[in-house]
C-alpha cells in the first residue's frame, strides 16, 4: 500500500494513510454502537419476558438502521433564547473525545493506531473532556430540566473520575508502564496472570465507576426519566440527539475495552496453548458490555446523595488502601503475584 | 516551512486568539470556554516539544477538572458583565503601569542564561513520564513531599472553612439508613380472615 503513495511527499502520504486507519477504527465502532442498541433491547426484552424488536429484517436485525434513518430525517429544533452556537457545539464536544480515545487502543500486538508511551494517561484525559459536552448542552438549552441534569452529571463524572484514576494507578503499578500494549503484555501467561486477580477490588470499583461515568443505569440520574424528563438532552431532537446517544454507547464500549485491556488480558487467550488474537478481546468486551445491560434491567436507580456517598466515602478510601497494600506486597516475597 | 513549525504556528495562533478572547468576551461562559481552548492549545505546543506527560497532565488536570468546576460556578451565578466593566477606564492607568512593570520584569528574568537551556531538545531515551518520575522521587523528593503536605493542609483548610455556621440540616444519615433492620420497619400482625359480606349497593343521588 505504501508504494502507491511514493510519488507524493511524505507528509501527505502519512496523512492519507492515517485517515484510512482512523476510518478503519471508527466505521466498525459505529456499526457496533448500532448493534449494541439492538443487543440491549433484545437482552432487556428477554429479561423482562418480552421479545424485543423483531419486525424490521430477520429477527429485527435492521431495527438500528431504521432508527438511524428516522432520527436523520427529524427536524433539529433549537429552543427559544438558547445559545445556538453552543447548542450545536455540545453534541460534537461529546462525541469527539469518545472517538479520539480510540487512537491509543491496541486491538492486537501490532494493531494500534498510535502506540504512545503515556497511552493510559491520554485515555484518561480524553474521557475527562467529555463532561464539557454535557455541561454545555445543559446550559445552552435554556431549560431547567436540562440544566439540572447537566449539573448532576458533571458532579457525578468529576467525582467518579477520581476513583477511576486511582484504580488505574494500581494497574500501572503492576504493569510498570503507561503504554496500553505493554500493560497487556505484562499479563501474558494464561488466565492466572491477569491483573484482575491481584487487583480484584480495583477491578470491581473500576467497573462500577465506569457505569457511573457513562451515566448508565443505576447511576443515570443525569437522565432520570421520572424526575427530570431526559436530563441534559431533553431539548435535543433528531440527529443532535442521536449524536449524544452515539457518544454514550461509544463510551460504554470504550470503558469495557479498557477494562478488558487492563484487567482481563486484552487480546491474550486465557489458556496458553490456544493462540491469542483480536477475537479474545472482542469476546471479553461483549462479556463486559452484557453486564451494563444486565445492570440496567436489574437495579433500581440510585438516589443522588447515595451516588455521591458511594463515590467519595467508599470507593476512594478502598482504592487508596488497596494501592498501599499492593505497594507493600511488592516489597515482600509475594511480590511476584503483583507483577 | 516544515511540518512542525506549521503545527507550532497553528497552535500558537489559536492560543493567542483564545487568550485574548478570554478577557474580551462579553459572556463569562464564553470566557471560561476560551480559557479551556487556550489550555488545550498550550498542551498541543507542549506535545510539539515532546513533553507528552506535561501536555496530557495539563489537559487532565486543568481542562478535565479545574475548568469544569469553574464553569460550574459561573453557570450558577448570574454575572452582569456591564456592571463589572463600569470602572474600567478609571483604573486603566494603574492597570497599565502594573502590567508594564510586570512585563519588563518577566523579560529581564527570562533573558538570564539560566533559562536558556540548550539541552532541552535532546529528549531522554526513556519515556517522558519515567524521566519526570525518576527526578521527582530521587533528586527532588523533599521539595515534592513538602509541596504535597502543603496541598493537603490547603485542602483540609478549605473544607473546614465551608463547615462553619449552623449544623441544623435535614439531611439523612446514611449510616442509620443502612443499619435499618427488617423489624424496625415491618410489623407482622396475625389476622383472621373475615367473611366478606356482600352489601346491596345503595343508590347514590
Amino acid at each position: 500500500m505504501d508504494n502507491i503513495f511514493q510519488q507524493f511527499p511524505e507528509v501527505i502520504s502519512t496523512t492519507i494513510w492515517t485517515i484510512l486507519k482512523i476510518v478503519a477504527i471508527v466505521f466498525p465502532l459505529m456499526i457496533s454502537v448500532a448493534y449494541l442498541t439492538y443487543f440491549e433491547r433484545k437482552v432487556i426484552g428477554f429479561m423482562q419476558g418480552r421479545i424485543g424488536p423483531n419486525r424490521v429484517g430477520y429477527f429485527g436485525l435492521l431495527q438500528p438502521i431504521a432508527d438511524a434513518f428516522k432520527l436523520m430525517f427529524k427536524e433539529i429544533i433549537s429552543p427559544t433564547k438558547s445559545n445556538n452556537f453552543l447548542f450545536l457545539l455540545a453534541p460534537i464536544l461529546t462525541i469527539a473525545p469518545a472517538f479520539a480515545a480510540w487512537a491509543v487502543i491496541p486491538f492486537d500486538a501490532e494493531l494500534v493506531l498510535s502506540d504512545i508511551n503515556a497511552g493510559l494517561l491520554y485515555v484518561l484525559a480524553m474521557t475527562s473532556i467529555a463532561v464539557y459536552g454535557v455541561i454545555i448542552a445543559g446550559w445552552a438549552s435554556n431549560s431547567k430540566y436540562a440544566f439540572l441534569g447537566s449539573l448532576r452529571s458533571a458532579a457525578q463524572i468529576v467525582s467518579y473520575e477520581i476513583a477511576m484514576g486511582f484504580t488505574l494507578v494500581g494497574v500501572l503499578m503492576c504493569a510498570n508502564s503507561l503504554n496500553l500494549g505493554e500493560i497487556v503484555l505484562g499479563q501474558s501467561g494464561g488466565i492466572s496472570q491477569w491483573y484482575v486477580w491481584p487487583l480484584f477490588p480495583l477491578f470491581i470499583i473500576y467497573f462500577i465507576s465506569a457505569v457511573a461515568e457513562t451515566n448508565r443505569a443505576p447511576f443515570d440520574v443525569a437522565e432520570g426519566e421520572s424526575e427530570i424528563v431526559a436530563g441534559f438532552h431533553v431539548e435535543y431532537s433528531g440527529m443532535a440527539f442521536a449524536v449524544f446517544f452515539l457518544a454514550e454507547y461509544a463510551n460504554m464500549i470504550l470503558v469495557s475495552m479498557l477494562a478488558a485491556l487492563m484487567f482481563l488480558g486484552g487480546w491474550l487467550s486465557p489458556v496458553e496453548f490456544i493462540p491469542d488474537g483480536i477475537l479474545w478481546l472482542l469476546l471479553k468486551v461483549i462479556f463486559l458490555l452484557f453486564f451494563f445491560l444486565w445492570f440496567r434491567a436489574t437495579f433500581p436507580r440510585y438516589r443522588y446523595d447515595q451516588i455521591m456517598r458511594l463515590g467519595w466515602k467508599i470507593f476512594i478510601p478502598i482504592t487508596l488502601i488497596w494501592i498501599i497494600f499492593v505497594g507493600l506486597m511488592m516489597q515482600t516475597s509475594y511480590g511476584e503475584m503483583f507483577h | 516551512m516544515d511540518y512542525s513549525s506549521a503545527v507550532f504556528y497553528f497552535f500558537s495562533f489559536i492560543l493567542l486568539f483564545s487568550a485574548i478572547k478570554v478577557i474580551t468576551a462579553r459572556n463569562p461562559i464564553f470566557s471560561a470556554l476560551f480559557l479551556v481552548l487556550s489550555f488545550f492549545s498550550a498542551a498541543g505546543l507542549w506535545l510539539l516539544l515532546q513533553a507528552e506527560f506535561l501536555a496530557i497532565a495539563l489537559v487532565l488536570v486543568y481542562v478535565g477538572a479545574v475548568m469544569v468546576l469553574f464553569l460550574f460556578v459561573i453557570m450558577m451565578i448570574d454575572i452582569n458583565v456591564e456592571v463589572m466593566k463600569k470602572g474600567f477606564w478609571n483604573y486603566f492607568p494603574a492597570i497599565a503601569f502594573v502590567s508594564i512593570v510586570m512585563l519588563t520584569e518577566i523579560i529581564l528574568v527570562l533573558n538570564q542564561p539560566f533559562f536558556k537551556a540548550p539541552a532541552l531538545f535532546e529528549a531522554p531515551k526513556k519515556s517522558n513520564t519515567d524521566a519526570i518520575g525518576e527526578v521527582l522521587y530521587s533528586d527532588y523528593v523533599l521539595p515534592f513531599e513538602v509541596a504535597a503536605i502543603i496541598l493537603l493542609v490547603a485542602i483540609i483548610a478549605a473544607i473546614s472553612l465551608t463547615l462553619r455556621g449552623k449544623k441544623m440540616h435535614k439531611g439523612i444519615d446514611p449510616a442509620l439508613q443502612i443499619g435499618v433492620q427488617k423489624s424496625d420497619r415491618i410489623k407482622m400482625i396475625e389476622m383472621k380472615s373475615e367473611k366478606v359480606k356482600i352489601k346491596k349497593r345503595t343508590k347514590r343521588k
